[in-house]
């Protein structure tokens, strides 16, 4: 028997209830269907341009994130239960954002000390005193959650800057729909095709004041080589929105405005998928031609909304991350409802000897790194690996936190040899507007492929998976 | 509309078309040195040229040879226009401008270049090439059907109609170009049967051998020929046809923006200037220069549009 939770199938082999329709459908399925069906998936991903570009690689590498055909499923209860963690979160790293850029209470009540912030490469001076429309910073969140048992749920990550994946939840579902009708007439699943539209409403909703009318939304891209350019083109297509690279705007009479064939037009909202250093050369990074010279000036002077606001990454950086659970008791007034990772700080001296007592035993992440670059995954390196790290760890403790080794839960997929568990995460999409908190119900689950792997990223091996949310 | 998107739009038909043009240039090309086996590399040079490639071949190659010439023009990477490098070209574009197109239109782009690319991994074998070229031209009209029965009738439709009339009108008058001397009437042309190979080819390369015997019978004659590839106002390929379309959809685009830019006009003086004409006043005014002078004020036409409509910067 397996030391992990599989979310699939009780210890006894017996169906755990949220699957009993899948259980059932996939033991009256013909294997050689199934097998062409799941061909049939990736051809279509791959004739609709689903892809993702590899850094480094040559250009015309363009990889296909694999889609695997078994669906995770999420009980009512489940569900609720997360939702309301994630809202009490997100509302948690608003009020955290406003506070960091305005009066800074959090640190003068010392529950985060100041240097977390001052000397933090994620905190942007140019935001102090702004205060953008609505008070809404973190327009769209991806949290990251993973599980360890039937009602352990962990918060891995928040991502507060670019969340990417939402366009895998969506183009996963109608992947399903078209290959398996039959599945979803048999089960009560929630809909998440409504995600653009919330998504246009949710930021038009977050227009600044100058804006006349209707908001005039756009989706900043750095262009058709990035990674995530299918995602970028494919929301701007299911909003009905432009979808715009740095050299088609300019600041116009204190407006960013986009090049039209008719001439230049206002922008209201911009939700930009371009890292804060390279929105504006003017501003940070000269060397960026992704961005737009003077934006930041306009936006400071109200004259268009960001989402996501800049300088939000000072609250999904992963230094930050161990202060979570003060931070939502600061600004909530409750106790989190969702857990954090324990996290070490190896700033700390004495979180630094333990972690450097017991690296074999635990993960150790780059506090800025991403993608699953940069860390240390105790239980499955080697020597040489470990001792390696060791010597980054001794030369910059602070460059570093480390976690236990979770037992993340499995999910069976549907391999060569039939169904087999593989290691899964969650991120469900989360919309903030003055309008509320919406979280679509469902997400991304991605899917370590590997037998007996951790890492779920796409960069790193990774699949996908349909996310299921069901009704009561 | 962005001006970029216009741009994308526009070249993505322009390479599109290309891509057929040149496919069926080389179709031409290869029967003509089927059918003469003796001045097999002349008639590669004229196919080079007439593709606007020739500069870049003899940059890359001593000798003109057939293998030689079908692989630069179908698949060099070296070679911009080369039918793969277009097709990518295409495909980038259609990328860029992703959210200007319809499903059918994006996955008719797609899965031509992902199948070119599939067959262009390696040289193409003299067997192989007939089917190479037909699927090259099935795909160019499954992206045309597709365009024409799922696109909206908008400005994204006009930018995509002006890219492929300007494309198409180009490549009409470059095969006219380099083959204009073929159409003169001197006291040579008596409709030898060398002559009738020429004549022909240059029907099959625009691929109006059915539509011109349809209009003037089975007897070919240059004037005839000459008529009906620059004057014909059903042929879809003539230089009458394509100036017609791009009039048209620029005054489409004036309708529906409000304001017109002065490739509109450029676009009535082009159409006055060489095609409210009868084929008698063109030879006499002399082909040649008539080609020249048309492929000139053609080029500045396009330039015009792309300043008008803001593609660049």
């Amino acid at each position: 028997m397996s030391v992990y939770f599989d979310e699939m199938f009780n210890g006894d082999g017996s169906l755990r209830g949220p699957y009993e329709e899948i259980g059932r459908w996939f033991n009256a399925e013909d294997v050689s269907r199934l097998r062409a069906k799941q061909r049939e998936a990736e051809e279509v991903f791959r004739l609709t341009g689903i892809t993702f570009n590899v850094y480094g690689k040559a250009e015309a590498e363009e990889r296909l994130i694999p889609f695997d055909i078994v669906p995770r499923v999420i009980s009512a209860r489940e569900w609720q239960r997360l939702e309301r963690g994630i809202e009490q979160r997100v509302r948690a790293i608003n009020a955290f954002l406003h506070d960091i850029y305005h009066r800074q209470e959090i640190v003068r009540a010392g529950r985060v000390p100041a240097e977390m912030i001052a000397g933090n490469e994620a905190f942007l001076p140019q935001m102090l005193g702004v205060s953008p429309p609505g008070q809404v910073y973190t327009h769209i969140v991806g949290v990251d959650l993973v599980r360890t048992g039937p009602d352990e749920f962990f918060v891995l990550e928040d991502n507060a800057r670019t969340p990417s994946g939402v366009s895998y939840m969506l183009e996963n579902r109608e992947t399903m729909l078209k290959m398996f009708p039959e599945l979803f007439s048999a089960t009560n699943v929630r809909n998440v095709s409504d995600y653009p539209r919330n998504l246009r409403r949710s930021l038009a909703a977050c227009a600044p004041a100058c804006a006349d009318g209707e908001p005039t939304v756009a989706v900043l891209t750095p262009g058709i080589y990035n990674s995530a350019y299918y995602e970028h083109a494919f929301l701007a297509d299911q909003m009905a929105v432009e979808l715009v690279e740095g050299h088609d705007l300019r600041v116009v009479d204190g407006r960013v405005c986009m090049r039209t064939t008719r001439g230049y037009t206002p922008i209201d909202v911009l939700y930009r998928r371009v890292d804060d250093d390279f929105l504006d050369p003017l501003n940070f990074n000269p060397d960026s031609a992704l961005g737009v010279p003077g934006i930041l000036d306009v936006y400071r002077a109200g004259g268009i909304t960001i989402a996501n606001a800049p300088g939000t990454g000072i609250a999904d950086d992963k230094a930050i991350y161990s202060y979570m659970p003060e931070i939502v008791e600061f600004y909530t007034g409750e106790k989190p409802l969702l857990q954090n990772v324990p996290t070490w700080r190896c700033s700390d001296p004495d979180s630094l000897s333990y972690v450097l007592d017991n690296l074999s035993e635990l993960v150790v992440k780059e506090v800025h790194g991403s993608g699953g670059y940069g860390m240390l995954i105790g239980p499955t390196a080697n020597k040489k690996e470990i001792s390696a790290f060791r010597d980054k760890l001794i030369s910059r403790p602070a460059n570093y936190i480390a976690q236990p080794t979770l037992s993340l839960s499995t999910v069976p997929i549907f391999a060569r040899s039939g169904l087999a568990p593989r290691h899964v995460d969650l991120r469900p999409f989360v919309l903030v507007s003055p309008e509320g908190v919406k979280i679509t119900p469902g997400g991304l689950t991605r899917v370590a492929l590997k037998k007996g792997s951790l890492v779920v990223n796409s960069s790193q091996g990774g699949g996908t998976k349909d996310t299921w949310v069901l009704e009561d | 509309m962005l001006g970029k998107t216009a741009g994308g739009l526009f070249w993505m038909s322009r390479y599109l078309e290309r891509a057929e043009n040149t496919a069926r240039l080389l179709e031409t090309g290869q029967r003509m040195a089927l059918t003469r086996t003796k001045n097999s590399a002349e008639e590669w040079g004229s196919v080079l040229k007439t593709a606007g490639v020739l500069d870049g071949y003899h940059a890359k190659y001593d000798e003109i040879s057939k293998d030689n010439a079908v692989d630069w023009v179908l698949r060099d990477a070296d070679n911009p226009s080369s039918i793969k490098s277009v097709i990518k070209q295409a495909r980038d574009n259609a990328r860029l401008v992703r959210t200007a197109l319809t499903h059918d239109v994006w996955s008719a782009v797609n899965s031509t270049w992902m199948q070119i690319d599939e067959v262009m991994k390696r040289r193409v074998n003299e067997r192989d090439l007939p089917a190479t070229l037909e699927l090259i031209r099935q795909q160019a009209a499954l992206v045309r059907g597709a365009t024409l029965g799922t696109m909206l009738r908008n400005d994204i439709f006009d930018f995509t109609r002006i890219g492929t009339f300007v494309e198409r009108a180009d490549n009409t008058g470059r095969i006219l170009d380099v083959k204009y001397y073929v159409l003169l009437p001197t006291a040579f042309s008596v409709g030898s049967s060398l002559d009738n190979i020429q004549w022909e080819s240059i029907l099959r390369s625009v691929g109006a051998g059915g539509g011109y015997r349809m209009t003037h019978g089975e007897k070919t004659r240059p004037s005839d020929i000459a008529q009906f590839l620059i004057l014909d106002q059903r042929m879809p390929r003539s230089l009458h046809f394509c100036c017609r379309k791009i009039q048209e959809n620029l005054s489409y685009l004036k309708k529906d923006y409000g304001f017109a830019g002065p490739s509109c006009e450029a676009s009535n003086a082009l159409y006055k200037k060489y095609l409210d004409q009868k084929i008698s006043d063109i030879f006499e005014f002399g082909l040649h220069e008539y080609i020249q002078d048309f492929l000139t004020d053609l080029g500045n036409l396009s330039r015009q549009i792309e300043i008008d409509y803001r593609f660049y910067e």
